[in-house]
């Protein structure tokens, strides 16, 4: 019944997170696919989810790996922004934002156009995916 | 002169010229920053006294423009990841928050159809450059439900040019009427306990009698709760104000 009340699962356009409260990433969160990799934007009856963070703590925030189940199949993904709150001077983005990923660290898409924040910087694992990156924060 | 009776009319003087001062104006209207003025508690004075020092050092060497919940922004920060050690943020106050040195503003903007929020304290020794690019009042002190409103309330370019300053006049106050997304928002903005004016809401009259159900009317009558600042804000102007003249 919650997942009726919008019709934002059945478009690949997926603006808005659909939870209200949702704060940091864990598992069974709904994200957002921000890159424009085919994956990540052909349409699918179910959204894309979370099922593993690769973390001590099961709660990913902005720079964690998390597993993501797309279109039946399992593919890594990086975290780059979320609704929760982080410290100051971070922004907090209005919706889950995530960037698939390969096993070796390679972005599956090729243009990124929502802002990504600064702090990716500080891991070095991470060129790649910000290299192709438009806007940051 | 001698009127029509034969008699002298009774001297009236020439009408005084009204002399408006402006300098006079512009400091009858002054503006201290709600993060000047310690919340209520049993806290020892002292430490508000040596917080404000503080913030007023940080004012000398740093000005921080005069602005209220609703005016657009534009925060340069320092970042060591950044591309010339520099970002910019433009966007909206929709709230300031935190008093004393951890006082914060968050700025909102909606870029390539994503809302960004950025929360920034005033006093960060990071921040290097604050600009007012619109000085505009809003109905409310809280503009939180600008992330259910509909994305065009939230945009503002990147590129704006700052807007002309007025002459130390009034901040105008823009009694713009937002319309919302659909609900269910993040929190029921039609409730009387936010009370808020500057939203247009269309819901159904029943709801928005439904919503009045939760009305606390006794709550303005409270005497407990009731906490006058004018004698401490006046103070703490005083204070502030040779502060920064030295």
């Amino acid at each position: 019944q919650g997942l009726l009340r919008r019709s934002v699962s059945h478009s690949f356009l997926s603006f808005a997170s659909i939870t209200g409260a949702c704060q940091a990433i864990q598992k069974l969160t709904r994200v957002r696919v921000v890159d424009n990799s085919a994956l990540g934007n052909t349409p699918y009856h179910r959204p894309p989810k979370c099922i593993h963070v690769y973390n001590k703590t099961g709660v990913g925030k902005v720079g964690d790996t998390i597993l993501l189940a797309i279109k039946g199949e399992k593919k890594k993904a990086l975290i780059v922004g979320h609704k929760m709150p982080g410290p100051t001077m971070t922004p907090r983005f209005d919706s889950n934002n995530v960037v698939l990923i390969e096993d070796n660290g390679n972005p599956v898409g090729t243009r990124i156009k929502t802002p990504i924040p600064y702090m990716l910087r500080r891991k070095g694992e991470f060129s790649k995916v910000l290299a192709i990156a438009r806007n940051f924060v | 002169r001698v009127s029509s009776d034969g008699k002298p009319e009774k001297f009236q003087p020439p009408p005084k010229p009204v002399i408006i001062d402006k300098q006079k104006q512009r400091e009858e209207r002054r503006f201290l920053s709600p993060e000047f003025i310690p919340p209520r508690g049993r806290t020892d004075p002292l430490k508000f006294y040596i917080e404000r020092k503080d913030m007023i050092q940080r004012r000398k060497v740093f000005n921080i423009p005069e602005f209220y919940v609703g005016h657009v922004l534009a925060v340069t920060t320092a970042d060591p990841y950044a591309n010339e050690k520099a970002s910019r943020f433009v966007g909206i106050c929709i709230q300031r928050g935190g008093k004393g040195l951890g006082a914060t503003f968050v700025l909102r903007n909606v870029i390539e159809d994503q809302g960004v929020e950025m929360c920034y304290e005033l006093y960060n020794p990071r921040i290097q450059a604050i600009e007012v690019l619109k000085l505009e009042k809003r109905l409310d002190d809280n503009l939180m439900y600008l992330r259910d409103a509909l994305p065009e309330y939230s945009t503002f370019d990147v590129n704006m040019k700052p807007m002309s300053r007025l002459d130390h006049e009034e901040v105008p106050v823009n009694k713009l009427q937002v319309r919302m997304k659909p609900k269910p928002w993040s929190k029921r903005w039609e409730r009387p306990k936010y009370n808020i004016k500057g939203i247009k809401f269309d819901l159904p009259e029943k709801k928005m009698k439904e919503a009045q159900k939760w009305s606390q009317p006794w709550l303005e009558f409270d005497m407990l709760r009731e906490y006058d600042t004018s004698k401490i804000e006046d103070k703490i102007w005083k204070e502030v104000s040779e502060g920064l003249k030295n």
